[in-house]
């Protein structure tokens, strides 16, 4: 069996001591300030990520990947301790978590969301290495017509997805597009955007304007009312759930795998998405849906399975084609591009170590949270006691070292202050900073081959329809932009957001 | 004849983007255009600023029509401590060297918040310089001058 070789090959990569090693500081270094409040999986991984630099490329992928999980894990940790969901995929939840926790069972609610996590992660895991193959094989046959077609799909997806206004996000996507622009044209050479700096001509850097735009802009939104928060921190006891809890827990987090392993895989941010399908099928499904709200087990359980299968599907179109599902795994394919390998379809058939040891460590990274942090729990409940004061300093210092790592550049530096400073401006304007971040990571790859695929059909742009799989990309995504804007949908998709808030 | 009510929020979010929008669009048209065929440095962004203006042009109609509750509780000291950090460790990083320039970074983060007093401030940036300059530059071995040529090193 070829999966079984392929597998083989991916755990020696991912088990040797090394790699072992950092995928455990991976996990604990994202747990660690995936815990921190507020502060959820894309700002984690956006600060974290320099400190991947120094290393080789499967290791630095292996840890970004722990990272991931382990922030994720965190941020369901502050979901279910203080009701402050660090990433909106862990909002959800919060609704039946935190209700838990103050009926006195956060240790079994926490629990729980380990178990079911590490359970979908095991069975989401098998999947993208079934899945992956077969669809670098067709990823292979594409041209720059259908890269086109495919980025413009995972763009129009990602403002389906986003919160609040749809024209606010397409308009977000633009400005993406356009910032990733700046730089020097690769066709003339022309400096584009630049105003004149000429450190600005290798583009702006990427990790400035993540940290800038997740991270600062984060902080920032902190600072606003600092109230004290109430931790029910003295109540965890009783981590291992009772007989009642497991029987209770076994079919939500089957059906939230399977959710969470399908919406995964769309682009533009399935986790999210599949945590609220999840709910909402286990709220329809349940014989006390009453219950919902007030600290169900079926909520807690079904959505964080679910969140965490769609993590890890939503490697697969990073894996295969290349394209970003979500901003963290916009952060990933910048961290490729940085390690000198250009994401897509010719990894798994360069590097399949690389390829392989990504897809096992995944496995490994979810074992370790489930091993680490059910002891570890005690410790991460005393992290949250910290002041806020205190951590943001440490934040800023660590964020401005990791930027000016990248490629000591002190305008990166600037970069950071002036995206912080956007980022927050947009967001007290309700604009949704995650598709401006696709935006900004496909702009350079959507002009270059909008260009190729012009030049190659002698400026014909019936191309894009006249080729089948270009054309059927290109019909998801009209199909996708018209029925956000159904009327019936759009009612629909606010109160969905509105349940969030 | 009745006021003209509009939602400040999307009001300053049109502009914001319709101004962004002008400025690509006026900077791409200093660049070569092309054609479709053999498409410039311009002409792709100058398409997509196009867009923007449009989409700007729609939330500042769309502020005419529907107000929601305004904007609340700007974060100003945060702004002006927190920006200024990265910005003060950029500017002497190079002159003064990674430790100072990191203390420096801290101390002034620290401010963002009306709750630090002083002395904890110098303490925790210390802490923090310290633990960066044993993490990074003796455990990761980041190429970073710990003093710099205007302390005389």
């Amino acid at each position: 069996m070829e999966l079984f070789d392929n597998l083989a090959l991916g755990f020696s990569t991912a088990g040797s001591l090394a790699n072992l090693f950092f995928c455990l500081i991976g996990v604990l270094l994202g747990t660690l300030i995936g815990v921190l409040p507020g502060i959820g999986a894309t700002a984690t991984i956006a600060m974290l990520l320099p400190i991947t630099f120094q290393l080789e490329p499967v290791s630095s992928l292996i840890m970004l990947a722990g990272i991931y999980y382990g922030a994720q894990y965190g941020g369901s940790t502050t979901a279910i301790l203080i009701n402050m969901p660090g990433e909106s995929s862990s909002a959800v939840t919060a609704i039946d978590g935190y209700q838990m926790a103050r009926k006195g069972k956060a240790g079994s609610a926490l629990a729980i969301a380990a178990i079911g996590s590490f359970f979908a992660g095991t069975v989401s895991t098998f999947l993208v290495a079934i899945f992956a193959p077969p669809l670098t094989e067709v990823a292979l046959k594409f041209g720059a017509a259908e890269y086109f077609s495919l980025m413009v799909v995972g763009l129009v997806s990602s403002i389906a997805l986003a919160h609040g206004s749809i024209i606010k996000a397409l308009a977000m996507v633009s400005l993406g597009l356009l910032l990733g622009l700046v730089g020097t044209d690769i066709y003339s050479g022309a400096p584009r955007f630049t105003l004149g700096i000429r450190e600005y001509s290798d583009g702006l850097n990427f990790v400035a304007v993540a940290v800038g735009i997740f991270g600062i802009a984060e902080i920032l939104r902190n600072l606003e009312n600092e109230s004290t928060r109430s931790v029910l921190m003295s109540k965890v006891s009783g981590l291992m759930p009772s007989r009642e809890d497991f029987r209770a827990m076994i079919a939500p987090v089957l059906r939230g795998t399977a959710v969470g392993s399908i919406l995964g895989i769309l682009p533009g941010g399935g986790a999210v998405l599949a945590a609220f399908a999840s709910y909402t099928i286990e709220k329809k499904v349940s014989k006390h849906p009453e219950e919902f709200g007030h600290g169900a087990i079926a909520g807690v359980a079904g959505p964080e399975s679910a969140n965490n299968a769609g993590a890890q599907t939503s490697f697969i179109p990073l894996l295969t084609l290349g394209i970003p599902a979500n901003p963290v795994m916009a952060l990933m394919i910048g961290a490729m591009i940085i390690q000198g390998i250009v994401p897509g379809p010719n990894v798994a058939a360069e590097q399949p170590a690389l390829f392989w040891g990504i897809i096992a460590s995944m496995w490994i990274g979810n074992l370790m949270l489930v091993i680490l942090n059910l002891p570890l729990i005690g410790l991460w409940v005393k992290l949250l006691t910290i002041p806020y004061y205190v951590l943001f300093p440490i934040i800023m210092a660590f964020c401005s070292i990791g930027v000016y790592s990248v490629n000591s550049n002190v305008y990166d530096l600037y970069a950071v202050a002036f995206f912080g400073f956007i980022g927050y401006v947009l967001v007290k304007l309700r604009c949704e900073p995650a598709p401006l971040l696709l935006g900004f990571v496909l702009g350079p790859l959507l002009e270059e081959n909008l260009r190729r695929a012009m030049i190659l059909s002698r400026g014909d742009a019936t191309t894009f329809v006249t080729r089948p799989i270009s054309a059927g990309l290109l019909l998801i995504a009209a199909l996708v932009l018209v029925v956000v804007f159904l009327p019936s949908v759009k009612a629909k998709r606010e109160t969905v957001f509105q349940e969030e808030e | 004849m009745h006021s003209l009510k509009f939602d400040k929020t999307n009001l300053i979010c049109g502009l914001i983007f319709v101004g962004l929008g002008i400025f690509f669009a006026l900077q791409s048209l200093d660049l070569e255009l092309g054609t479709a065929f053999r498409m410039g440095p311009g002409y792709f962004p100058f398409i997509l600023a196009l867009a923007l203006i449009l989409f700007g042009g729609i939330i500042l109609v769309q502020s005419l029509r529907v107000v929601h509750e305004p904007i609340s509780g700007i974060a100003w000291r945060g702004m002006l401590f927190i920006l200024a950090a990265p910005i003060l460790f950029g500017i002497t990083v190079r002159g003064l060297g990674f430790a100072p320039s990191l203390f420096i970074c801290s101390f002034v983060a620290c401010f963002a918040s009306t709750r630090m007093k002083p002395l904890a401030a110098v303490a925790l940036s210390v802490t923090v310089t310290v633990f960066s300059v044993l993490v990074f530059t003796y455990g990761l071995g980041l190429p970073f001058r710990i003093f710099g040529p205007w302390l005389g090193y």
